[in-house]
């Protein structure tokens, strides 16, 4: 890897991982020492940055910065469970183990999403980058097997609230901070910068 | 899966009976800066050979493999710490394995010791968990802690697990608490129980002698759920000795049956899907028929209000142990009360209480050494130690320190290990004067729950004095 200043990127390349600027920032050590001035430890500071492929479930974090949400769908006739649409995106049905079909689920979403159940709370791990409280939800969606978690951008939610998603089409992240929602009937003044509806 | 076939539903058969014959654990702390986790374990050694009237070098030689439980390798940027500790303890060149499963990962430790010994691949092994959350600051940590959600789906949603979790609460409070003000007061004594046990434990982190209102007043972490209401988060170890019947006997004249079981569920919670409810032995399709209307919205099973992980774990145990019914059959339990909340979710997956039932467990008093009801003994005394809210949460430690706590009641001996002013002492511990002897008379039968998270994992260890197992009502 480069030892330049750029912070790294990566590209794919004839199916390699291409590494490009800096991946990795090294500071000095500091020691820790009791009142007594006693050496009790050592911190042991670092900087890096990982690599992390999204495989079979691209088209999901690809698609949000264009507005839409896909889930999947087993199509195996021979499935116990055919018919099972699973949103988290799922490339495999986790029944028969067959690949699942992808399937448009924003029209399921702004007709039908739901608040299943929520939690508001102003506590965040480091490198958080919601704005404080978050307020997560998690959502049901009619002919959907599971119930998304993500996280309401405008009001307070609700159990039974009826939410539709925006998402993050300025300056997108392609994770699944992108994607976020609002009570049904918000205005499209109301929504966080760089996100809209989505047509 | 939502759909079990009857080979998934076998009860566990072992090749041969499995004995827990000692145990022992360090003291526990939020940060224990003075002392690296080879010195915690040797502690925890230490304690489980002098139990059982031997030197460490003496119990070392009757061990023919190690089981290692240890969450967190990031907390303390060390892979394969395992085998640091495993050569620190000496034990080398015995085989010896690390186990990850979050915070069940103590009780799935037990789990693969207890298989080595049932197969008889090993006569004796040690089972030991530790854990240092105390080398990164909190909020690290809490990033840390996220990393064990979906790293696409969920950590990125503030880094925060207890958000993943609280949502959970949310929907339990909601559905079963009805947001009455009663349960949230019936959350709140838990918390009192708990961390009131714990001021008789010279090993406990947080012992406190609260009440309902101090609990109520602490600040909110994510309503309803408010600081006194959580677990620690902790630093320290606890380990097991798991024999076969000779070597049992070889070491002890007083070992314990031991049976340890597992069960999983999706780690999204946003995976899970409908299903029939799994009964226990004690339960009938019928009583749930009415369910959803007694409680409207608890149309989805397990939903976000059961953990289906800890039912499967329970239906395993008590089929191997011929429980029928916890309340009646058991004599005290140590749970997973990561939450309050939490708590009384697992009574109902455990039987302990019907589904929708699990506040009475609390209410009726039968989860107290001493019924605040009647004077009397509790009928199901729970969390004794102090718990996760109480004791600690040092999580490759916890599953096993709730079963040594158990296994110090049935053999008699939980006096003996809380009450001695020299282990007071050199915790640098003050015994409060009101210390109260919380052994259980004539405990015969207890089980520790160990759990994982939103539950993506739970293990059931039910200990059993060998005089006084059960025949089968459960088939």
């Amino acid at each position: 890897m480069s030892n330049s200043n750029k912070r790294g990127t990566v590209k794919v390349i004839n199916g390699r991982y291409r590494p490009d600027g800096s991946f990795h920032y090294n500071y000095p050590n500091t020691p820790i020492y009791d009142e007594a001035g006693k050496l009790m430890g050592v911190t042991n500071p670092r900087d890096l940055t990982h690599i992390h492929a999204y495989g079979g479930e691209s088209q999901f974090f690809s698609s949000l910065k264009d507005g839409e949400i896909w889930g999947t769908k087993c199509e195996n006739p021979d499935c116990e469970h055919t018919g099972t649409v699973n949103l988290p995106y799922k490339i495999y049905c986790p029944d028969c183990l067959k690949k699942a079909i992808p399937v448009n689920l924003t029209a399921t979403a702004i007709k039908s999403a739901t608040v299943h159940t929520f939690m508001v709370t102003e506590r965040t791990g480091a490198f958080n980058t919601l704005e404080k409280p978050i307020r997560f939800i998690n959502i049901e969606f009619e002919g959907v097997d599971t119930i998304l978690m993500s996280y309401l951008s405008v009001g307070e939610p609700k159990v039974g609230m009826r939410v539709v998603p925006i998402f993050r089409k300025v300056e997108p992240t392609f994770t699944i901070l992108d994607l976020s929602w609002v009570p049904l009937g918000t205005s499209v003044e109301k929504l966080p910068d760089g996100f809209s509806f989505s047509k | 899966m939502i759909t079990f076939s009857q080979k998934q539903l076998k009860i566990p058969q072992m090749s041969k009976p499995v004995y827990l014959v000692t145990g022992g654990m360090s003291k526990f702390g939020r940060a224990i800066p003075e002392m690296r986790t080879e010195e915690l374990v040797v502690d925890a050694f230490t304690e489980a050979a002098e139990f059982i009237k031997k030197s460490p070098a003496e119990l070392k030689k009757y061990i023919h493999s190690c089981y290692y439980g240890h969450f967190a390798d990031h907390f303390g940027d060390q892979l394969l710490g395992e085998a640091l500790i495993h050569d620190r303890l000496g034990l080398d060149p015995l085989g010896n394995v690390g186990i990850k499963t979050g915070g069940a990962t103590g009780g799935s430790t037990l789990w693969e010791a207890f298989k080595a010994v049932a197969s008889g691949y090993s006569d004796c092994v040690l089972a030991m968990g530790w854990e240092r959350m105390d080398e990164v600051p909190t909020d690290e940590g809490n990033n840390y802690i996220a990393c064990a959600a979906d790293k696409d789906w969920e950590t990125p949603l503030g880094h925060i697990y207890t958000g993943y979790y609280a949502v959970m609460a949310q929907k339990y409070w909601q559905v079963f608490g009805k947001s009455e003000d009663s349960f949230r007061k019936t959350m709140a004594e838990i918390a009192v129980k708990n961390r009131g046990y714990a001021r008789m434990n010279p090993h406990a982190q947080g012992p406190m002698k609260i009440t309902v209102e101090d609990v109520l007043k602490s600040p909110v972490v994510a309503y309803p759920l408010r600081a006194l209401d959580c677990c620690l988060m902790s630093v320290g170890a606890a380990c097991a000795i798991l024999c076969d019947e000779k070597t049992a006997y070889e070491l002890t004249d007083n070992p314990l049956l031991v049976y340890v079981t597992a069960g999983s569920h999706t780690l999204r919670v946003a995976d899970r899907r409908n299903m029939e409810i799994p009964l226990l032995p004690n339960e009938s399709a019928d009583q749930y028929k009415d369910l959803g209307e007694r409680f409207p919205g608890s149309d989805r099973y397990p939903g976000f209000t059961g953990f289906l992980a800890a039912r499967m774990a329970a239906y395993y145990a008590y089929g191997m142990a011929n429980i029928y019914d916890p309340t009646e059959d058991l004599d005290l339990v140590e749970l997973h009360d990561a939450f309050t909340i939490s708590d009384i979710q697992t009574y109902e997956d455990v039987g302990i209480r019907p589904y929708g039932e699990g506040r009475t467990y609390v209410e009726s008093g039968d989860c107290y050494h001493t019924n605040p009801n009647t004077g009397k003994p509790g009928k199901l005394p729970a969390n004794l130690s102090g718990g996760l809210i109480g004791n600690m949460h040092a999580v490759g430690a916890t599953g096993i320190m709730q079963a040594v706590e158990v296994g110090q009641h049935i053999w008699g001996r939980w006096a003996e290990m809380h009450e001695n002013q020299k282990k007071w002492d050199a915790y640098g511990r003050t015994k409060p004067k009101d210390w109260q002897n919380l052994q259980v008379d004539n405990a015969k039968r207890g089980m520790a729950i160990s759990h994982a998270g939103v539950g993506s994992h739970v293990t059931a260890t039910i200990l059993v004095h060998p005089d006084h197992q059960l025949k089968g009502r459960n088939s």
